[in-house]
């Protein structure tokens, strides 16, 4: 068991700390991994909730790549942000588990009660919907993710429960 | 004397409350001076019952549920410390019919130990197929294994001997095991379950792996939407180092093995055996052609087998009883048994572990009681993502491999996700491009263009446009992608399409201002 991997437990939410003292730190600390540039960018994502564009020359030194290599493996996954995401991250299950139990409906409104689409961070900061697809929570479906913890049987109810407390917390931005 | 009390710590049930649950057990045992333990358990697979509570009492376990944090007050004034009666109370989980019906060979701890205790495990059957592993010839591990008639649990149902065979004899310095634990097809929640409920029996039947082929060395690609599992993997492997179960010093025996878990990043792809090799080297993860095989050219070009976590899970008790008690299971050239997912519209969705053979009928109606909704079941999903939308006149096919496939699906990996009557076949035939496109590694064309042009196919059909034209076209189209792809990427995406057009023709043929197919227009992003 490798213990330079255990620090990473879940995705968290991000706080305020140094974007150039993690990256270099989480290299430090992963540079003798085989294969370690997945392992290194979810370091990187799980301290600052993305992975800053200053990581790609600093990875791509450490590992002997180009900076186009990097730039292709950051870009290729899903899960990889180069933009900072909301305060929270609400991801709804797209596949056809949650389908068959009414997902599009909720797809529909968050989009029309809350002006929250896929791929978007809403304009106050307080959260960034993204689509995921499968959590192994198939029979307790529709399932949400929100901030690393996966929900199931949500109703569009409970979507307002958390996005209105979110945007309550927000401070008042529009 | 302290009562012992289980709540699962599955994420599926602590979706649906099961934490809280636990919580206000603990906090109202405290309040009334009542000695408890609290043992989180994995589930039993019977989600319309989670959060199920399990109390051990001098009859057994009694259990209750669904348990909400709001129903504790009211259990303990029933005294379900003691088995009290109450309206939640269900009775002894094994005579539950839906449980006492299933051969549980791979899940017969899940639900029952604590994930995280050596010596439960232990004292549930645990570590022995290890200590014979550790007494025998490579060679006599691997004749158990053919012998068992085990085939590959991912979907490719490949027979796991001629695999090991392969890979023990391989000439090289360094081999591997590899777990594929990247289950991302809907409706198929078996591997997370085993990596939650009963890690141990994954590391066991690595390691047994690891001395029949000859690898020291294991890696675990874990995808990253199972986030809990990734922590419960983390603490097992530990335990099992400390226990002795791996390391360099195989309980005593002077045998090695070292096990490493990788963290996914949200591509389905990689659930490709090949396109996870290329991410667990740090690259995209692009698909490899084949061959040259893996078993030979695998992980940084060593000699690796690769296996899914329900076939590496199934191998300890293979090598514990003997490849012929498995093979007494099953139908057909399908041994064993196959741990079922029933989920989407079902009334009781859950893990249904049963040999090879039982019909989907059986599974719908005698295990899953039906829609969730009340209305009736139009088309069921088997096999994930790539598999066949088959309606109700296929419901009798036998669920083993071959005669699954003799009438157009594919059983995969056991996932069964159920419709009913509201659901738009044309709609899903084009998520399933949909998904193709927004999941394709873009090695090959057919895969990479083909189901973007099928999205746009789809979509004129829909909207009424030259239906006749475009329904020929996506023919064609499919006969492109099933015979020119690189993968069962593309090769199988035609799988639900054209499923979807043969046995629901009519919902390609509705009047365009009533096809509900609002989001035509949606534009495919890949993030």
């Amino acid at each position: 068991m490798d213990s330079r991997l255990q620090a990473n437990t879940s995705p968290t939410v991000p706080g305020t700390p140094d974007p150039l003292a993690t990256i270099d730190s989480v290299i430090v600390a992963m540079r003798s991994l085989p294969g370690a540039l997945l392992p290194m960018l979810h370091g990187i994502q799980d301290v600052l909730g993305h992975v800053p564009g200053a990581a790609v020359p600093r990875l791509a030194e450490a590992l002997n790549l180009s900076q186009a290599e990097v730039h292709g493996v950051l870009s290729f996954y899903h899960d990889f942000r180069t933009v900072p995401p909301g305060r929270h991250i609400l991801r709804l299950c797209r596949a056809e588990a949650c389908q068959a139990m009414g997902c599009d409906a909720l797809e529909t409104h968050l989009q029309k009660r809350h002006g929250l689409t896929f791929h978007e961070t809403a304009t106050d900061g307080s959260v960034t919907l993204e689509p995921v697809y499968c959590m192994g929570n198939c029979a307790c479906a529709p399932s949400v993710m929100v901030d690393g913890e996966v929900r199931g049987r949500v109703t569009a109810g409970k979507l307002d429960q958390w996005v209105q407390q979110w945007r309550a917390n927000a401070g008042g931005n529009p | 004397m302290s009562v012992t009390v289980y709540v699962p710590n599955d994420s599926a049930a602590i979706g649906i409350g099961a934490n809280a649950t636990a919580q206000a057990i603990s906090k109202m045992a405290a309040e009334r001076g009542i000695p408890i333990r609290v043992i989180r358990n994995g589930s039993r697979g019977l989600f319309w019952l989670e959060p199920f509570v399990e109390v051990v009492t001098s009859e057994g376990r009694i259990g209750y549920g669904p348990v909400e944090a709001q129903d504790v007050p009211s259990l303990f004034d029933a005294r379900f410390l003691d088995g009290g009666p109450h309206r939640l109370r269900i009775g002894r989980p094994e005579s539950i019919p839906y449980l006492a019906q299933q051969e549980r060979l791979t899940f017969s701890r899940v639900g029952i130990t604590d994930p995280l205790s050596i010596p439960d495990y232990e004292a549930h059957g645990g570590g022995r197929g290890l200590r014979v592993a550790l007494q025998a010839p490579p060679a006599d591990l691997v004749e158990e294994i053919t012998k068992s008639g085990l085939r590959g649990r991912g979907g490719a149902a490949f027979p796991a001997g001629i695999k090991w065979k392969t890979v023990m004899n391989a000439r090289a310095e360094q081999k591997y095991i590899v777990c594929n634990a990247d289950e991302g097809d809907s409706g198929t929640f078996s591997d997370r379950m085993i990596l939650e409920g009963d890690p141990f029996v994954l590391i066991e039947g690595m390691v047994i792996a690891g001395l029949a082929v000859g690898a020291t060395e294991g890696y675990i690609y874990l995808r990253s939407e199972y986030p809990h599992a990734w922590v419960i993997l983390l603490a097992a492997i530990q335990k099992a180092q400390d226990a002795g179960y791996l390391g360099s010093n195989i309980l005593g025996s002077g045998r090695r093995f070292e096990l490493h878990v990788r963290r996914g990043a949200g591509a389905y792809i990689c659930g490709e055996e090949t396109a996870m090799l290329e991410s667990l080297e740090g690259k995209r993860g692009m698909v490899r052609p084949k061959p040259p095989i893996p078993a030979l050219f695998g992980l940084w070009g060593r000699p690796t087998l690769i296996h899914n976590v329900m076939t590496l899970a199934a191998v300890p008790v293979i090598v514990d009883k003997g490849g012929a008690f498995y093979a007494g299971f099953g139908a057909g050239r399908s041994r064993g048994t196959l741990p079922f997912q029933l989920a989407g519209n079902i009334k009781r969705g859950g893990l249904v572990e049963k040999s090879f053979g039982v019909t989907l009928r059986e599974m719908l109606y005698d295990f899953g009681g039906g829609s969730a909704s009340g209305r009736p079941i139009r088309a069921v999903q088997v096999g994930g993502p790539l598999g066949a939308y088959l309606p109700e006149s296929k419901f009798d096919t036998s669920l083993d491999y071959e005669a699954f496939s003799a009438s157009g699906g594919m059983v995969g990996h056991g996932g069964i996700v159920v419709f009913d009557d509201t659901v738009d076949m044309a709609r899903m035939a084009r998520y399933a491009m949909e998904f193709c496109a927004i999941e394709s590694c873009g090695k090959c064309t057919p895969c990479r263009i083909g189901s973007t042009r099928g999205v746009e196919v789809i979509d004129r059909v829909i909207q009424g446009r030259q239906r006749t034209e475009n329904l020929t076209l996506l023919r064609d189209l499919c006969d492109t992608l099933s015979s020119a792809s690189l993968c069962a990427m593309g090769g199988l995406t035609p799988s639900p399409v054209l499923s979807a057009l043969t046995h629901f023709p009519e919902d390609f043929q509705r009047p365009p201002a009533l096809a509900p197919g609002g989001r035509a227009s949606r534009t495919i992003r890949r993030h």
